[in-house]
């Protein structure tokens, strides 16, 4: 009888403390939701402008969609997308190559040069990175970049040149790698590079589509270096600094829906590679080889 | 707080040294002092001597040509202004360019770092003359052509893989922060007109940032103190909040657990630019958020989000947790579930509550591990300049002062050197960034066993 009580009113209240995390957890999913749930409401709305006065809009329209891909006068969106698209891909074939390169170096590989470029990179890692943007903007111009067709250039050049820098998380991964294994391919003669490409590479999948997937998204959401480089040449613009003029005191009353329209159009592929990537970013963080 | 500095061992000892090669080579190594790659030719590896020599050949001529004039410029940084010279022949006033010292700059320290590279050239020349000296003194096989290739996907693969990124990195993160430290000594700024030729100044910059007196130094260290209450807050309340929240989604009782992480998830998968100016144009006087709940009849007058101090500094931060706690859960989800279950079965034995627990066993636990993650979200915070300058830009900035109240020193960085043009002192605020983060760092870097023993646990 006793013990019957005892178990009820544990049932009772872990039954309450459920309650309780699963409100709580709605109503942080909610708060965390919103925003989205009302840019997707404005990409959808008739009235023009940034004031609101009301949270449902009163007409729904397909309009901003439109116009932001066939309204090229002021701001050539799809120009953009396009501009944004090419950089992204070989960004991302030259930084993973970067990546892979010096994270597999890195942990493989003993040499003298090694502890000091380990220390070297954390180091750099500490200073601003925009503290150079204007030094970096000279040695463009000072190369011949920093006009025309060559932005585009030089646009790939800061989002890779740097590449080398970011390999810790691809190093931690090739560390959890066996290293029996490289030895094993090395008494059947391989040399290192084969071991690198026929035994590393092929084993590490999670931290490829890692490193491919965050320097692809690379270009699509910095703006800062974007604008410093493209400055006035509006036919360079990538989608983030097109976004960001959006909102500029000029275009907002007219184009502040069409931002909401375009947010949403650049939103979808990231989230889409992002939500895909990230069941390899944690298997990245926590190792290749199980058990 | 002692950091010990080991004495260094040489892990890779080789007899071919520069010094070695002084004391002991011979004459085909001495004459590769002076004409490189002599030694390699004359042991017949011919490609790999002329190799050394073409170098020697490209960099004698750049510095005849261009270098040295490049290195003579730069104590001076020119002293040419632009001047007006009356033309006879056509009767107009002609501007004759003067000195650019922005470029003379810039081409001294690239001068300085092709010397650099050349002397590392010089010393592999000697060492590899040497080498093959020695070598064919005791009669070994010498490496042709072939055999170098071939080593270069073995022996000396990192050298092969390392060439291409540390060019990218050289040129577009060692040179440039190089040239922007040589500004910081310069009086480079709109400041007193000197956009197109300027002085080295010495130490002078950075007198004006540290001093009371000055209008920069009086903006410098409350900035400086923000900086650090916001990178605290920023990085210690995200890791908190963001711990409770993957553990309550991962608790036993908890349903639906993919379905919560996805909602998280999700409002990180859409770039942080897009949701941050959202949430700037929600929180605008005539906003969405305004405008609701003025609505709904809570409140009289908009809520100064931005314009008022203390509102914009909360908001940031608050801001700052809707972005950053899905990704401390995503990255925490897995090492919590490696603590180990007795600690808890333990503690559950003992009558610890859940607040207990937390503080007792899992945040211990999770501080030990995620240290060198935690001193990275930190740096990340300090240089946090999106979160800023994308919601509040800054503001509330009072009157004539350049730096708003909600300004980081990253962001101040930016409006000097963008906004003002003042390069020398955005220059020394970024040294200064780095001062702090490097002491920071350092600190409880050295400390961490991830660092000590980074192979730990191969």
């Amino acid at each position: 009888m006793g013990k019957k009580e005892v178990t009820s009113s544990m049932k009772a209240r872990k039954f309450a403390a459920n309650t309780a995390v699963h409100v709580i957890l709605a109503v942080m999913a909610v708060i965390w939701i919103f925003p989205i749930f009302w840019v997707i409401l404005t990409s959808f709305r008739a009235e023009k402008g940034s004031y609101v006065s009301s949270f449902f809009p009163k007409g729904y329209t397909v309009g901003n969609y439109v116009k932001l891909f066939t309204d090229t006068t002021i701001l050539n969106f799809p120009k953009m997308f396009m501009n944004t698209l090419v950089i992204a891909i070989i960004t991302c074939v030259v930084s993973t190559f970067f990546v892979l390169s010096v994270a597999y170096v890195m942990s493989r590989l003993r040499f003298k040069m090694r502890k000091p470029y380990l220390n070297i990179a954390m180091i750099l890692g500490l200073f601003p990175a925009f503290m150079s943007m204007v030094a970096v903007y000279y040695i463009l111009k000072s190369l011949g970049l920093s006009e025309g067709a060559m932005i585009r250039v030089a646009l790939v050049l800061v989002y890779s040149g740097g590449a080398g820098l970011g390999f810790t998380i691809a190093k931690g991964f090739f560390d959890t790698i066996p290293k029996a294994l490289d030895e094993a391919a090395y008494i059947d003669g391989c040399t290192r590079f084969q071991v690198f490409y026929k035994i590393t590479i092929p084993l590490s999948k999670p931290i490829i589509v890692y490193t491919v997937l965050t320097s692809f998204m690379g270009p699509w959401v910095d703006f800062i270096f974007a604008k410093v480089i493209c400055r006035a040449n509006a036919d360079y613009y990538t989608v983030a600094i097109g976004l960001w003029r959006m909102l500029e005191k000029e275009y907002i009353d007219n184009w502040y829906t069409c931002f909401a329209a375009g947010a949403v159009v650049v939103s979808i592929p990231i989230a889409i590679l992002f939500i895909f990537m990230q069941r390899y970013y944690t298997e990245g963080l926590s190792g290749a080889v199980k058990g | 707080m002692s950091i010990k500095f080991k004495k260094r061992v040489n892990e890779f000892p080789t007899p071919y040294t520069v010094s070695n090669a002084v004391k002991k080579g011979g004459l085909l190594t001495k004459l590769s002092m002076l004409i490189m790659g002599a030694g390699n030719i004359a042991h017949k590896q011919i490609i790999k001597g002329l190799i050394f020599l073409l170098m020697e050949v490209a960099f004698v001529y750049f510095m005849i040509t261009t270098g040295a004039h490049c290195l003579a410029m730069l104590p001076s940084l020119g002293d040419r202004a632009q001047e007006e010279v009356w033309n006879e022949a056509k009767g107009i006033y002609e501007y004759v360019a003067g000195d650019n010292s922005l470029l003379i700059l810039l081409y001294g320290v690239v001068t300085i770092f092709v010397i650099i590279w050349f002397i590392f050239m010089w010393r592999a020349a000697v060492k590899s003359a040497y080498k093959t000296e020695c070598l064919a003194k005791e009669g070994k096989h010498i490496n042709s052509i072939k055999d170098d290739i071939k080593d270069m996907f073995h022996m000396n693969l990192h050298k092969t893989l390392l060439t291409l990124p540390l060019a990218g990195i050289l040129a577009f993160n060692i040179l440039p922060l190089a040239f922007m430290i040589c500004m910081a000594f310069t009086n480079y700024s709109k400041q007193g007109d000197h956009l197109m030729l300027f002085d080295w100044v010495g130490l002078d910059n950075f007198a004006k940032v540290l001093s009371f007196s000055d209008s920069i130094g009086q903006t410098f260290w409350p900035v400086l103190g923000w900086t650090l209450v916001w990178a605290v807050f920023a990085t210690g309340l995200n890791y908190i909040f963001g711990m409770i929240l993957a553990i309550l989604i991962n608790r036993n009782g908890t349903r639906f657990k993919s379905f919560w992480r996805f909602c998280f998830i999700l409002s990180i998968a859409v770039p942080q630019f897009v949701s941050l100016l959202i949430m700037r144009t929600m929180l605008q006087p005539s906003g969405a958020v305004n405008v609701l709940l003025q609505n709904l009849g809570l409140i009289d007058s908009p809520l100064p989000f931005w314009t008022n101090a203390t509102w914009a500094r909360v908001t940031v931060i608050i801001i700052n947790l809707w972005v950053g706690i899905p990704y401390t859960m995503m990255q925490v989800t897995g090492i919590l579930q490696n603590i180990p279950a007795e600690l808890y079965e333990a503690a559950k034995v003992d009558g610890a509550n859940a607040v207990v627990t937390f503080f007792k066993i899992t945040l211990p636990y999770m501080l030990f591990v995620t240290m060198p993650y935690l001193i990275t979200t930190f740096t990340g915070n300090v240089n946090n300049f999106n979160v800023i300058y994308l919601l509040s830009g800054g503001d509330p900035t009072p009157v004539g002062s350049t730096a708003g109240k909600t300004d980081l020193l990253v962001t101040w960085l930016y409006k000097l050197t963008i906004d003002q043009q003042y390069y020398n002192i955005g220059a020394v605020i970024g040294i200064f960034t780095f001062v702090v983060l490097a002491i920071v760092s350092l600190i409880t870097y050295r400390n961490t066993g991830s660092y000590k023993n980074e192979e730990g646990f191969q």
